[in-house]
């Protein structure tokens, strides 16, 4: 880092910091030099930080009173609403609260797509961030089976049971996850357990992503790799802390409105029903943002194949940094590339769409096109993309456009880069 | 329940605005420092004090969630037949997790509780403002120092004596030995009959 040494200015700040740096941590959190030009698209790492540790609080609240017992499990959680104090306000943040995770998640992620965050020097952010994301999955799926309501047990019976896709070991492999011949109290209680476990690692992967992140610093709209500090930054605090907050607030508003209003609206009527073993509702479905990965996994007709294209519709994502092979990280300057990334974003919102449908007809075609179009866009156009597409030439500095501007009031005519910040 | 969130609400509503001031007026650096400063320290001000609100409205649900809850809270009475219970003998019943002692004194038993002086007991109460009818001693088993439950028709004064730190209660249960600093404590409890009592 460019900075200076942090010295506390008193005795004991400096008795203190020399045995344990949390001084000068703190002065590194507060001076963090962050280019100048961040839009709101950059508020989200605040926006999901305060999610994972209100979804930790909440969790930990809900654990109060919740029992992990396939006969208690339902009745337990209406007990959470209907007689704990502000126990509904807290089911209802907590559920809900997990769908504006991944909302603020996928935002997140097309940005990095979109400005390029993931290329060098910081492929290493953009890597702990994916595991953070597959164990975010990986939680709530879990964290929806412990209601034990009917889409609780058959979306753990349906998810468990993808690992018997696998030759040989399958079937050993499901039993040993289910602790017993079908989903059930083992395969609840171990669920529990995980679900309490697996956010404190995500916490300590968050932990490395940011630590990751303050190495080369932030990227930013423009894309360029900018000296810091310098004219072109300003420090952390107060300036990105209070359009974090501006922007958390706006979320909160929005979530609020969710909990207050219609705080069932992204959940399934059946998973108030308690678990049936015998009988499977009519229509399942996973969560929301899992259903992307579930229309790849229909679009497939293989039992094991669907497995393996939909893991591997996740896992690519890991390869993203070598697979764009282009030299400019901000699609500002790649004309060509943002219209494939609105494709692509459309792309995903389809196999959203097909994910909620019957796999059947028309559904089941265009899911099978969406698949392979998702397929064709890591693998084909953006590595060709990078070394075909001509770019727009990139300023020299962040301030450097905006004097171009000023020149170009005074008469001088428009140079490309003027126009780029519009 | 609505009231709470009008007022959540609000307060979101009240803190954007004061947060959106600030951060226009610190992005902004206005020459004219005095002025601003002022200015800028009230929206300070203001807005931590905002935000401390709703910070504690936020952590009222998370502590209050540990308070008893309604199913708890329906379970505060309980209805105890009491025609089977002969004199001198006496039952423990549970009120809210608690075992409540109720006994039907011999006539000897309310004459010693009856007839002493205040000025000996450790805690001065007249045996009359302990019991309803004389005949029924109605009180929480629980020891007041820490929280055992005390053994009946025991220690020196043929009333109850606690196992874990030795306290002795008279046979109206008032403490007249041992560490304890009170009286046994008397629920709040009604005759519904001659043979039903109440609690709660």
């Amino acid at each position: 880092m460019s900075e200076e040494k942090y010295i506390p200015k008193s005795k004991i700040g400096q008795w203190f910091d020399s045995r344990l740096p949390l001084l000068s941590l703190a002065h590194h959190l507060r001076e963090y030099p962050t280019p100048k030009n961040l839009n709101y698209w950059w508020t989200f790492g605040a926006i999901l930080t305060f999610c994972l540790i209100t979804q930790i609080i909440t969790g930990l609240v809900l654990a109060m009173h919740y029992v992990a017992h396939a006969d208690f499990a339902f009745e337990s959680v209406e007990h959470i609403m209907r007689d704990v104090n502000y126990g509904w306000l807290i089911r209802y943040f907590h559920a809900n609260g997990s769908s504006m995770f991944f909302l603020a998640v996928y935002i997140h992620i097309f940005r990095a797509l979109f400005y390029g965050s993931y290329k060098t020097p910081r492929e290493m952010i953009w890597i702990l961030g994916m595991f953070i994301y597959i164990l975010m999955m990986a939680t709530a799926f879990m964290g929806y089976v412990l209601p034990w309501g009917q889409m609780s047990f058959w979306a753990a019976t349906v998810i468990t049971n993808l690992f018997s896709a696998l030759p040989i070991i399958g079937e050993g492999v499901v039993t040993w996850l289910w602790g017993g011949y079908a989903v059930d109290s083992p395969t609840l209680t171990r669920f529990y357990s995980l679900h309490y476990f697996l956010p404190f690692l995500i916490f300590a992967l968050v932990v490395l992503h940011i630590w990751a992140l303050h190495i080369p610093g932030n990227n930013n709209p423009i894309g360029i790799e900018i000296k810091k500090p310098s004219k072109d930054t300003v420090p952390f605090s107060p300036y990105i802390v209070v359009k974090d907050l501006y922007a958390l607030i706006i979320f909160l508003i929005i979530f609020a409105g969710i909990i207050f209003f219609v705080p069932n609206i992204l959940s399934h009527p059946d998973n108030y029903i308690k678990a049936n073993p015998m009988v499977t509702p009519s229509h399942i479905v996973p969560e929301w943002y899992l259903l992307p990965f579930y229309a790849i996994l229909r679009a497939v007709p293989s039992k094991l194949g669907g497995v393996i294209v939909m893991f591997s519709s996740l896992f690519i994502l890991m390869f993203l940094p070598w697979l764009d092979t282009s030299k400019v990280r901000s699609m500002v300057f790649k004309p060509l590339s943002k219209i494939f990334f609105w494709i692509l974003v459309i792309d995903v919102l389809v196999l959203g769409y097909l994910g909620a449908m019957p796999p059947e007809g028309w559904y089941l075609f265009f899911g099978r096109l969406a698949t392979i179009y998702y397929f064709v866009h890591f693998l084909i156009i953006l590595p060709v993309l990078g070394f075909k597409e001509k770019t727009i030439p990139l300023p020299i500095s962040l301030s450097k456009p905006v004097l171009d501007e000023q020149i170009d009031l005074t008469g001088t005519k428009s140079i490309n880069n003027s126009e780029i910040l519009k | 329940m609505s009231g709470s969130y009008i007022i959540l609400t609000s307060l979101i509503a009240l803190l954007l605005v004061f947060l959106y001031l600030s951060w226009v007026f610190v992005s902004n650096e206005i020459d004219n420092k005095k002025k601003t400063e002022k200015r800028r320290d009230f929206l300070y001000t203001a807005s931590y004090a905002l935000g401390a609100v709703g910070i504690g409205a936020a952590a009222w649900p998370l502590i209050d969630q540990m308070n008893p809850d309604a199913s708890v809270k329906a379970l505060a009475t309980t209805e105890v037949d009491i025609s089977s219970i002969g004199p001198g003998k006496s039952i423990t019943v549970l009120w809210r997790g608690k075992p409540v002692f109720i006994k039907r004194r011999t006539q000897e038993e309310i004459s010693k509780a009856q007839n002493i002086k205040l000025t000996e007991l450790k805690d001065p109460q007249k045996d009359q403002d302990r019991v309803k009818k004389p005949e029924w001693l109605v009180m929480i088993g629980v020891c007041t120092h820490l929280g055992c439950v005390p053994l009946g028709d025991k220690g020196d004064y043929k009333g109850w004596f606690c196992p874990c730190h030795g306290s002795h209660y008279d046979t109206s249960g008032r403490i007249r030995k041992g560490p304890a600093p009170t009286n046994l404590e008397i629920p709040k409890y009604e005759f519904i009959d001659n043979n039903t009592i109440k609690i709660g």
